[in-house]
């Protein structure tokens, strides 16, 4: 495995991040190789114009949201530790994995996906969706195509369906009820070749 | 002993000269094949095949390519609630979210301006992406492939590109001086297509030309997708042309003026170029005088790596004329011959194309196409490039080769925003 093994030892704490994050050592290689390219002017940590970039992901509606969940805490640079830890959400869930009791859950768990999902909701991180919130979402994905009645009914609707504790507000567990037959595991994940 | 130990060396040199001018340039020029490239691609093959190994492919996930309309009500099919179209579920946002998360880890873009990725090794590095060992005996004969690319075929290429150039620049200025008249252009014709002959050998190519019927004639426009600046001496092996372009200085700018000397070709200065309609108005002169040459133009303004074809620019296409559209396709087995111009600077890019196996490449010349009534500059562009795209085996896409460089256009996300707000609200 020559390649594999010295992209590997470029990587700091690299054993770490297969641990922690379940990625197995080829894909940690290809992503790091995926880090760099993206990584155009060689800084070694991405920036949200990085981000940006890719046209692909500037296509998106909800583009903003995505890449602000990779800097969530409000920096500016994104080290290659942080990237393939968020990237780790994405990984299918592995279901021959033993829990133990005591151990915390790993990073792709059911539970974790749909925290990350319900971040990009919540901008505020109060830990509810308000309605403005929804909007926002709902504005982003829509934006000119449809008249603001229109996008006021469609969030008046989903709080009334996912709101159980009448708080005009969705919480997470509100959220997790709500979409508890979802297949959050084939709808959140990415399959890694080889 | 000196004096023979120099003797020899000239001699060697006297004998290599004569080789390649007998062998090679002669009848490059005379256009006659001794068949020797022929030979040689026969052996590459052969050696390759015996020498074959998968690698691994470039993408590293699996995408879903389903349209957006498919992927959400998959979505939405296991919701409590389900209505088919015409409302918003909070899982919507997964569907965005996992296409924004896919293009992080691997976009469809920036693939297309990496070197198509071969499935077979093919002896030029170890192979395309990382080194994994294989095998001593492979090994050994990739040390002998670069060996014999380096040390035997180098020095070579470097002979007759030199020569071919030379032969270009005092043949056109020593034309130049003569009057204009039916000789003078037979004569230019002549200079221009033995020169490119030369340094098409000089970069071993093979090319096989189809539909020659269809080759552009004077007073057209040629239009092709660019894959290298290799491009032209591929397309002016088979015929004369005006070249379209930017002046350079240096080696570049001296070959450039005593091209022009004997033939009308059409360089603007830097400062002419961003005046459109300056730019389009020399060109209109040009085709609309019928002695002259069909005019080279490659639309997608850059280089692509020959798996696609990007939009074509419509500047070329308002221009009217016909136009002669030419589709190019290299086979990737014994040379990449794109130049990804962010990486890799012209001599380099050069000295890469000289140290491999070959260059083997078809060229399709299709039927001209003219605008139709009512049709805008853009439609016929994309009508031209499907066209080329078809015929060349590659990808149609509407993507815009300067992306490379530039920011997606606010356009394109609001196509997205339409998509989805059909499903939420319905057709209006």
């Amino acid at each position: 495995m020559g390649s594999t093994s010295s992209t590997l030892s470029k990587i700091p704490n690299a054993d770490e991040l297969i641990q922690e994050t379940g990625f197995t050592s080829a894909h940690l290689a290809r992503l790091f190789e995926r880090f760099e390219a993206l990584d155009k002017d060689k800084k070694g940590y991405l920036s949200p114009q990085d981000f940006e970039a890719i046209k692909e992901l500037a296509l998106n509606p909800i583009c903003d949201r995505i890449i602000g969940a990779f800097f969530s805490s409000g920096q500016e640079m994104l080290d290659f530790s942080s990237f393939v830890r968020i990237l780790a959400h994405f990984r299918p869930i592995d279901n021959n994995r033993t829990k133990e009791p005591n151990s915390p859950d790993p990073i792709n768990s059911r539970i974790n996906k749909l925290k990350f999902a319900f971040q990009l909701y919540d901008q505020d991180k109060d830990g509810k969706i308000s309605r403005n919130e929804l909007l926002q979402v709902l504005r982003a994905m829509l934006e000119k195509q449809v008249t603001e009645e229109q996008l006021e009914s469609i969030a008046d609707r989903t709080i009334q369906e996912a709101d159980l504790d009448r708080d005009d507000a969705i919480s997470f567990e509100e959220f997790r009820k709500s979409l508890e037959k979802v297949n959050i595991d084939h709808k959140m994940s990415i399959r890694f070749l080889r | 002993m000196e004096g023979s130990y120099w003797d020899l060396v000239l001699l060697v040199m006297e004998v290599w000269l004569f080789v390649v001018l007998g062998l090679i340039v002669l009848p490059a020029m005379f256009g006659v094949s001794l068949g020797f490239t022929d030979l040689y691609i026969k052996v590459l093959v052969k050696i390759l095949e015996v020498n074959n190994t998968l690698i691994q492919t470039s993408r590293i996930i699996e995408r879903n390519d389903d349209s957006m309309e498919e992927q959400i009500v998959e979505l939405r099919r296991s919701h409590p609630k389900f209505h088919s179209v015409g409302d918003f579920t909070l899982c919507d946002a997964f569907y965005f979210c996992k296409k924004g998360i896919e293009s992080i880890v691997d976009d469809e873009v920036t693939q297309r301006f990496t070197s198509e990725e071969l499935v077979s090794w093919n002896l030029l590095t170890r192979t395309n992406i990382n080194f994994h060992y294989i095998s001593v005996r492979v090994t050994i004969i990739w040390g002998l492939g670069l060996f014999i690319r380096y040390c035997i075929l180098l020095p070579l290429r470097v002979t007759l590109a030199a020569i071919g150039l030379s032969w270009l620049v005092i043949g056109t200025t020593l034309v130049g001086l003569l009057p204009n008249s039916n000789v003078k252009n037979w004569l230019s014709d002549v200079i221009h297509m033995t020169c490119y002959r030369i340094c098409a050998r000089g970069l071993s190519a093979r090319i096989r030309y189809h539909s020659k019927e269809n080759r552009p004639k004077k007073g057209g426009i040629c239009v092709a997708n660019h894959t290298s600046p290799i491009d032209i001496v591929i397309l002016a092996n088979d015929g004369c042309y005006a070249m379209v372009g930017q002046i350079h200085g240096g080696l570049m700018g001296v070959i450039q003026r005593s091209m022009v000397r004997s033939c009308p070709h059409v360089w603007f200065e830097r400062s002419e170029m961003k005046d459109r309609h300056a730019v389009a108005k020399r060109l209109k002169d040009h085709i609309a005088d019928k002695s002259k040459q069909p005019i080279l133009i490659f639309p997608e303004g850059t280089c692509i790596n020959n798996t696609s074809v990007m939009m074509f620019k419509k500047g070329s296409f308002e221009i009217g004329g016909t136009i002669y559209p030419v589709a190019i396709k290299y086979d990737p087995q014994f040379g990449d011959a794109f130049w990804n111009s962010g990486k890799y600077n012209m001599v380099s890019y050069l000295l890469r194309m000289m140290t491999s196996w070959a260059i083997v490449c078809n060229v399709w010349y299709l039927p001209p196409m003219s605008i139709q009534d009512g049709e805008d500059a853009v439609h016929f562009a994309n009508r031209v490039k499907s066209a080329i795209a078809l015929q060349g085996g590659l990808m149609d896409l509407s993507w815009d080769g300067g992306l490379k460089r530039e920011k997606v256009k606010q356009s394109f996300k609001e196509e997205q925003q339409k998509m989805y707000s059909s499903m939420i609200v319905g057709q209006d």
